[in-house]
């Protein structure tokens, strides 16, 4: 056998298994490539069987719906709180929380606080594009100082609208939360180290040791204006110093 | 044989939600019923079941709909601004047909309310169904026993149609005591909840997707005429109504709850005095026993509407009656003192009768 058969018999990655084609998210998002990641994980852990997902509203559940497992979206919020109790009633299901920063920082801030202080046994997966997509880029808890929206034409301004929120970093000291975890996907090496952190959020919840959160930064190019290459620049020089990567909580014990 | 108890109407709930199956119990607390949330955190943990005290009315209707995904049966309990915050995910709940019990422990007013009051002052907003157009169908006990089987009748009419069914009780009901028997009661058979999400594994690698965006991926004028032609079904067999000596009556007086009690116990007076009186009393607030409620007051030419509220069964009662009596109307102004504790007494009822007859 030749050296060269041997190298294309390699799988060097699988198509997700995604119910429709195509997602449905704008040209240069990067919802599309986080499903992936998704799908990648609960495949390779062998999870597909018993994951449940909650989407929220807007953009962030477009996903949840073409993946290929149990899934339920709509409403706008509440996803940590719908988890939870499906969680309690069924807890032999994997169940998994995706939703937008609005969702985290804002309208569904209660529920995501109040399921970390609970430390239930789920994993919320937050997409941090510093706007609310679906509605057309308006400001969001995590709009960066400076950055234009729709209702902040002026630039957000700290004395207004106040300063960007960090979901994971406030979480992370409660001590129902097991993981909580910033990634991004707009290298591919960053691509691999968050594919990990949703493996170690999964793994964490299958130990049973408390609430989970990842949060992925995510291009929005349709409302910030910019093409698909000039939004990677803008997390690389924008979003990076304001949200820092890595991991702020990883416990391999119950706290007392 | 039965059990027979003494037991209060909001412990019934939690006993018939219990008896129904029902494991799994989210809510915040609220007076006057948070003793149903003491009897569920007591109880479930026993059985194998999840009580979990919620971060507000809205994450506790959200928590009934996570619940109701697994096809378990799911309830949660409120008072009437709790009931405000739920509007949300009750149309969500609807909208992806998860079916899930709701009880409605009325205190009095609008705003905050009176904090632990008697009022009946729920009836119009929690019988027009929520936000988008789409309904759910309300029972109004008017005792113990009543509270006892219409929790458990209301789980079986959820599960029947896929809907949340209501339970419409008031501060006087959830905290009066009477005897109860403790039955199970067997409405029938149930379709299976082929719906639930329990992991692809469990359904032979098949995978769902619930979802409450009508506008995105379902055919709208095909989900407003399944949403009918549910709405038609409950309408043709679940329409519930008693009536007390109307047979003869020539006066009809029209009472739902708390109400009916009173009502009933003026009736009694009144036809102690010679005056042919009867009761007409709506089980289903929706769908409102409309057809008998006309038959029974055209027969009986008056009709005194009684409700501890400035208006709202008075509605529908004209709506039904078309007309065809003449409708008077005994609200709040009734009660026997200004203050929060006031009532209306069967006294007052009697009153207003002799001076209307």
């Amino acid at each position: 056998m030749s050296q060269e058969t041997a190298i294309t018999k390699k799988l060097v990655c699988k198509r997700p298994t995604f119910k429709m084609y195509p997602l449905g998210f704008c040209a240069g998002c990067h919802y599309g490539i986080i499903y992936r990641l998704l799908d990648e994980v609960l495949e390779e852990m062998e999870l597909k069987g018993t994951a449940i997902c909650i989407g929220g509203g807007g953009c962030s559940t477009m996903g949840a719906m073409f993946m290929d497992i149990d899934g339920f979206g709509g409403p706008h919020g509440p996803g940590a709180a719908i988890a939870s109790a499906l969680n309690r009633v069924y807890p032999d299901a994997v169940i998994f929380a995706v939703q937008g920063d609005g969702e985290q920082g804002a309208i569904g801030l209660g529920s995501f606080v109040a399921t970390a202080v609970r430390g239930e046994n789920i994993t919320v997966i937050t997409m941090n594009n510093a706007c609310y997509g679906m509605t057309g880029g308006q400001l969001a808890p995590t709009t960066l100082l400076g950055m234009v929206t729709p209702t902040t034409p002026g630039g957000r301004d700290q004395e207004m609208a106040g300063y960007p929120m960090h979901g994971p970093e406030l979480v992370a000291p409660l001590k129902g939360v097991a993981y909580a975890a910033r990634g991004t996907v707009h290298t591919f090496a960053n691509r691999q180290k968050s594919k990990k952190m949703l493996t170690t959020a999964f793994q964490k919840q299958q130990q049973r040791l408390g609430f989970g959160v990842v949060e992925f930064l995510s291009a929005c190019p349709t409302n910030w204006k910019l093409s698909s290459t000039e939004c990677i620049q803008f997390i690389e020089d924008k979003m990076l110093p304001e949200f820092p990567l890595g991991e702020f909580k990883n416990i391999e014990k119950k706290k007392e | 044989m039965t059990e027979r108890i003494l037991s209060t109407g909001n412990d019934a709930v939690a006993r018939a939600a219990i008896s129904a199956g029902c494991k799994n119990y989210f809510a915040y607390p609220i007076t006057p019923q948070s003793e149903i949330a003491h009897y569920m955190a007591r109880e479930l943990p026993k059985i194998g079941g999840a009580f979990l005290q919620s971060e507000g009315e809205y994450a506790a209707a959200y928590m009934v709909l996570g619940g109701a995904l697994s096809g378990e049966r799911v309830m949660t309990s409120t008072s009437s601004p709790g009931i405000a915050l739920m509007q949300e995910p009750l149309s969500m709940l609807i909208t992806a047909e998860l079916p899930a019990v709701i009880v409605d422990t009325q205190r009095l007013g609008p705003g905050t309310g009176t904090g632990g009051q008697q009022g009946q002052t729920d009836y119009s907003f929690v019988t027009r169904g929520v936000y988008g157009g789409i309904r759910y169908p309300v029972l109004a006990p008017y005792s113990v026993s009543e509270i006892f089987e219409f929790v458990q009748l209301a789980f079986h009419i959820a599960d029947k149609y896929r809907i949340v069914a209501m339970v419409l009780t008031d501060f006087v009901l959830g905290r009066m005591t009477e005897y109860l028997e403790l039955k199970t009661f067997d409405f029938g058979p149930l379709p299976e909840k082929d719906w639930a999400l329990k992991g692809k594994a469990h359904k032979g690698g098949r995978s769902d997707f619930l979802f409450t965006v009508t506008g995105l991926m379902l055919d709208i004028t095909g989900f407003f005429a399944q949403q009918q032609e549910k709405c038609d079904k409950i309408i043709d067999s679940e329409i519930r109504y008693e009536t007390y000596k109307a047979e003869d009556a020539d006066f009809l007086i029209v009472a739902y709850g708390y109400s009916a009690r009173v009502s009933k116990r003026a009736v009694n007076m009144a036809r102690e005095q010679g005056i042919k009186a009867g009761l007409f009393r709506p089980i289903t607030l929706w769908p409102f026993p409309k057809e008998a409620l006309q038959r029974e007051a055209s027969r009986a030419g008056k009709v005194l509407v009684v409700e501890d509220s400035p208006g709202g069964l008075v509605e529908d009662v004209e709506l039904a009656v078309k007309g065809a009596a003449a409708i008077h109307f005994l609200g709040i102004q009734a009660r026997h003192t200004s203050r929060a504790e006031g009532l209306i007494f069967p006294e007052r009822i009697l009153q207003e009768v002799r001076e209307l007859l």
